[in-house]
């Protein structure tokens, strides 16, 4: 009897510390983000081109890099999304979620969730190479597309396989066919999950920095079209933490706040956006 | 056995589950505008005897079938001019546990006519009044047919599920354990139901309640381990029931 709640008592006290250990390190990349960063805010920063001797503490800001990354993180979700929804809803059992292309498709999928972002990067600069084109905008989404859609697809498809069979039967029952069950009842009750995958995929995209280091490249510029170079967040603080400067420096982990707000302003703004149909979702 | 005129035959019907053979040689008549209650213990086909008369069965992984099973004459498994949809359509389906479709309450009702091509506010207005009337929950629901049908009590998503597969103009309603997940109330509201709808409908329930079924039926079909012990009208089953397994069952012996 003593052995049992020992037993409880010990695990649920392992449960406590790990809880603390993420919660905490949560916190502390938080804090040194944001004590480090904040003093170094400024409205000229977010909206202002960087001007010459930028990067050597000069006057300026990161717009290129904000409006850089806004470009490349919502493009690359966009077209991720178009491909990933698809593919999430091929996956149901109705379709061919439980053969043998079915379970080759997830498995390739895990696989690809596991390769690193550089490789995604390689692989984009090899097309570019061989396309002809140089590291612009274009090539920048579609490596990070490549990344973002194991992720999306894999979130995508936990959340459409949750939805209860019995609510599918209930619409089959009515004579629905399966892609009218499909697009009215298992998206809808999906929603919120699906709108988590896109968040997930989002958030990974606009943050990496390996694989558009060579597809997107950088500059001080905004793009003009989907063939200019563009500057992104993450690089910016790559390079800014890169030099000796202390205020350059300091000028980074602004950076990394504002990247920081960006994905939290979306996240936030997307849940509110798509509350009105979160009520309707069956428990 | 009494004659009447059946609405759906069962012929031959033999199903298996992988290697397991859930329904043998099923072969029973379902009369036209009547309850009929299948009863028997649990797992002994009940319910995929019932998914059998909508091709519901269908959406099972790894279910094999043989044997026939005709509505209104037409063989709706080997008729190649036979689509499962319109099946499903003519035949309303009420689950045990309710689930109500993740929109208003006004949509649940006119989901199934949307996809049948019905269009104009105004006949949609119609229906959700009419069927929902019907269902018995017209009172409660009509000054929020808006709000999400997930906020409803579960007696009244079963109505409103009711409402829903009626909205389709079924000619057959089958209920399977329809009142199992409900409270006593709103049960004896279903029940209610379906006595007032059995002018219209012929309707097939799957019930473990033996009380129900004799509250309910007027025919009966007794499964037991996959195979039809015995079927007829609900005073010869209850009151004098021929075999000995169904003599057992009634008297609470086997469960």
């Amino acid at each position: 009897m003593d052995r049992r709640k020992l037993e409880e008592d010990f695990c649920r006290g392992l449960m406590i510390a790990a809880t603390f250990v993420v919660g905490g390190s949560l916190f502390a990349v938080f804090s040194v983000v944001i004590l480090k960063g904040a003093p170094a805010l400024s409205l000229s920063m977010i909206t202002e081109l960087p001007q010459g001797g930028y990067y050597l503490g000069g006057e300026g800001g990161i717009l290129n890099a904000i409006v850089g990354s806004l470009y490349l993180g919502l493009g690359a979700t966009a077209l991720a999304l178009v491909l990933a929804l698809p593919v999430a809803l091929f996956l149901q059992k109705e379709y061919i979620g439980n053969s043998r292309l079915g379970r080759l498709t997830r498995l390739s999928l895990d696989v690809l969730w596991g390769v690193p972002s550089i490789v995604y990067g390689a692989f984009g600069f090899i097309i570019m190479v061989y396309l002809g084109i140089r590291a612009c905008l274009l090539g920048g989404i579609i490596a990070l597309t490549l990344l973002e859609l194991p992720i999306m697809i894999r979130a995508m498809d936990e959340v459409v396989r949750m939805v209860p069979q019995e609510l599918k039967e209930a619409s089959y029952a009515m004579g629905a066919t399966r892609l009218e069950t499909t697009m009215r009842v298992v998206c809808r009750q999906a929603l919120p999950g699906l709108l988590t995958a896109l968040l997930l995929a989002f958030g990974r995209g606009i943050g990496d920095a390996a694989s558009i280091l060579f597809t997107a490249g950088y500059t001080d510029r905004l793009p003009h079209s989907l063939f200019d170079p563009v500057a992104s967040l993450p690089l910016a603080v790559f390079f800014q933490i890169g030099t000796p400067f202390p205020e350059v420096q300091q000028r980074a982990y602004a950076s990394a706040l504002i990247l920081l707000l960006l994905v939290l302003i979306l996240s936030v703004a997307s849940r509110l956006l798509t509350r009105k149909f979160n009520k309707y979702v069956v428990r | 056995m009494s004659v009447f005129k059946p609405h759906i035959s069962v012929h031959k019907l033999n199903v298996f589950y992988g290697s397991h053979q859930s329904l043998r040689d099923i072969t029973v008549d379902i009369p036209e505008k009547q309850i009929t209650a299948i009863i028997g213990p649990s797992g002994c086909g009940k319910t995929t005897l019932l998914k059998c008369l909508n091709r519901l069965i269908d959406l099972t992984d790894g279910v094999r079938l043989s044997g026939q099973v005709l509505i209104g004459g037409v063989d709706i498994y080997n008729d190649k001019n036979i689509d499962a949809t319109c099946i499903r359509k003519r035949m309303g389906m009420l689950c045990q546990k309710p689930f109500p479709l993740p929109m208003s309450i006004y949509d649940n009702v006119t989901y199934g006519l949307k996809i049948h091509g019905v269009k104009g506010k105004k006949r949609l207005d119609a229906a959700v009044e009419r069927y929902l009337t019907m269902a018995g929950l017209w009172e409660e629901v009509r000054d929020r047919l808006e709000s999400p049908a997930s906020r409803l009590s579960a007696g009244q998503q079963q109505r409103l599920c009711l409402a829903r597969s009626l909205a389709v103009e079924p000619e057959a309603l089958l209920g399977d354990e329809p009142t199992s997940a409900l409270d006593p109330i709103s049960a004896q509201h279903i029940e209610k139901t379906f006595r007032e709808l059995r002018k219209d409908y012929s309707i097939v329930i799957v019930t473990h309640i033996l009380r129900q079924a004799r509250r309910l039926a007027d025919y009966v079909i007794f499964l037991y381990l996959g195979e039809l012990i015995e079927c007829g009208p609900a005073e010869d089953v209850f009151g004098r029931p021929k075999e000995l397994k169904t003599q057992a069952y009634i008297r609470g012996e086997i469960s």
